[in-house]
Order: C-alpha cells, then structure tokens, then sequence
C-alpha cells in the first residue's frame, strides 16, 4: 500500500509542484475558455491571452520563489 | 513542411524528455545492480515495465474514444501543468536558486541507501523495489510525454519512435560505460523539455478552443522562441543576489 501511496503522490506531483502556479494556470484556461464560448471572445485573442497569461503566470512563480529566497 | 514541423518536433520532444527520464531511472537500476544483485535490479524493471505497458494498453484505446476536441483541449492542459513546472524548475536551476540535478550524486546517495539495507534479510526485496519505483515513476512521465504529444495529431507512433531512440542510446551508452551518464546535460535538456511542452500546451489547448493559429503547426515552434526569450530574460533577472537553496525537491 505504501508504494500505491508513493506512486500517486509522484503522479500529483507530476502535475502540481508550485500549487499557485497550477491554480494560476487552471484560472486563466478556465476564464479564456468562458470568454471565447460564452462571451464571443475571438478565438485567436483568446489563444494570445493564454501565451500571456501562461509567460505571467511563469514570472510570477520564479520571482516568488526568488523573493522567498533572497539574502536579506 | 506543416507536416515535417509537427513530425519532427514530436519526435524530438519526445526523445528529449524521455532520455532525460530514462537517464534518472537509469542511475537508480545500476545503483541497485551494482550494490546489490543484478537480479534485483532487472526483476525491479521488468516489474515496472509490466505495469507501465499495461497502463499503455488500458489509456491508448480509451483515448481514441474521445473525439479530438476535447482531447486536445484535456492534453492541452494537463501539459501546461506538466511543462510549465519543468520550466520552472529549469529556470530556477539555471539561475541558482535551486541546486542542479546530478546523477554522481543521486548514484552515491542510492549506492548509500542500498548498502545500509544490505545486512537486512529484505535487502533483495527493497533493492528490487528502489529499482522498481525509479522505473516506474520516470517510466510513466515517458508514458504521459509521449501519449499527450503524440495522441492529438495520430502520432503515437513517431512519439514511441522518440522515445526508443532514447531507450535504447542511455542503455547502450549506460552498457558501455558502466557508471551513472553524468556527463549528459540534462539540465540544459530539462530547459528545453519544458519549452517545447509548455509550447506544445498553448498550441493543443488553443486548438481545444477553437484557435486556428497563424502558420498553424508552425506556431509551435513561435512559441518555443517566446518561452525561450522569457526564460532566457528571467534567468539574467534572477542570477545575482541569491543564495543557494538544498532543500527543495529535485526532478
């Protein structure tokens, strides 16, 4: 049982390792979705909000764990 | 030349991440040979082996029930998930915060492990298991890379071709050499496996959406250069004045 346990924890993490950036991402693939189903979005805008969202999202994430980690 | 574009960058997206993959399990299996039996270490992988060509056979035919919309739209995100924490990772390793990944050191670290277990009248059972586990766990992130990348398109098959090249070069190379494939630069490797992943995500999930991209397939590899920019930039932003950080988890 142990190693099902290891194994779905590894499986998690392959997808989660910072949990904001995972929420980040999730939010903004939600909202553009929204946005181009239901709000007549253009779909190509839609597709540059994620190229920025996802470059947003990176940046805020390393800077974080930067900031976290500075020498004070 | 759309065609050869996603061909190729399949393959070779494909091959990197799983050479990358396999090099780690790789070190683990001769960990485990070395310290303890050969038998350990092969049953361990066959083991592993078992269970990820079973999971193959269980996901392949589920997933060609799925129309493709929709699939490029699940695989879309479920690697943006996957390709942005590499990228992370590869850019805080590249900047210093977090250490690099190095297979001397996972070796000797295993090599220790393994040998306190050797009084232990389990030490075959848990020597078998570490192998195993490494196996299986870098085994079904290959799995994953390969089915993801290579199920939108219909090109499982050119996936699976990338990822036996990469089978077959760390084992023949690990054969030759007998010690654990430090020299490959797997974090420069992890780089771009998490640029072409996190390109390979914009693409499919915009697809999903129902983006017809400019250039279609060849947007890909737009993409590969803007995350490369970024990366590249944020890099030379994070270098100076930081300190070094041990305790985070490595790939």
């Amino acid at each position: 049982m142990k190693i099902l346990a290891i194994i779905w924890e590894e499986l998690i993490g392959m997808f989660i390792d910072d949990g904001a950036l995972a929420l980040f991402a999730l939010a903004l693939i939600a909202a553009v979705s929204v946005a181009i189903k239901f709000l007549d979005l253009d779909p190509l805008v839609g597709g540059g909000l994620l190229v920025a969202g996802y470059l947003a999202i990176l940046a805020e994430s390393v800077h974080r764990f930067a900031a976290k980690n500075k020498v004070s | 030349m759309d065609n050869l574009t996603t061909i190729s960058s399949t393959i070779l997206t494909s091959f990197l991440a799983s050479f990358v993959e396999i090099v780690e399990a790789f070190t683990i299996v001769l960990a485990v040979g070395l310290t303890n039996t050969w038998r350990s270490a092969f049953t361990g992988t066959a083991l592993a082996l078992i269970v990820l060509v079973v999971m193959i056979l269980v996901l392949g035919p589920l997933l060609q029930l799925v129309p493709i919309t929709a699939l490029q739209f699940v695989v879309g995100v479920l690697l943006g998930l996957f390709g942005m924490r590499w990228l992370r990772k590869a850019i805080l390793r590249a900047s210093g915060y977090i250490p690099l990944h190095d297979e001397e050191k996972a070796f000797r670290e295993e090599t220790e492990a393994l040998s306190k277990q050797r009084g232990l009248g389990r030490a075959d059972y848990l020597a078998m298991i570490a192998a195993f586990k490494a196996v299986l766990l870098e085994g079904v992130e290959v799995v994953f890379v390969v089915i993801a990348i290579g199920s939108t398109h219909g090109l499982t098959l050119y996936a699976s071709l990338g990822a036996l090249i990469a089978c077959v070069l760390v084992i023949g190379a690990g054969l030759l050499v007998h010690r654990p494939l430090a020299r490959v630069p797997e974090n420069s490797l992890k780089l771009v496996v998490g640029l072409m992943l996190t390109s390979f995500s914009v693409f499919w999930t915009g697809e999903g959406l129902g983006v017809s991209w400019p250039g279609e397939d060849f947007a890909i590899i737009v993409f590969f250069v803007i995350f490369s920019a970024f990366s590249a930039v944020t890099i030379n932003l994070l270098k100076p004045g930081h300190k070094s950080v041990t305790k985070e988890h490595v790939l």
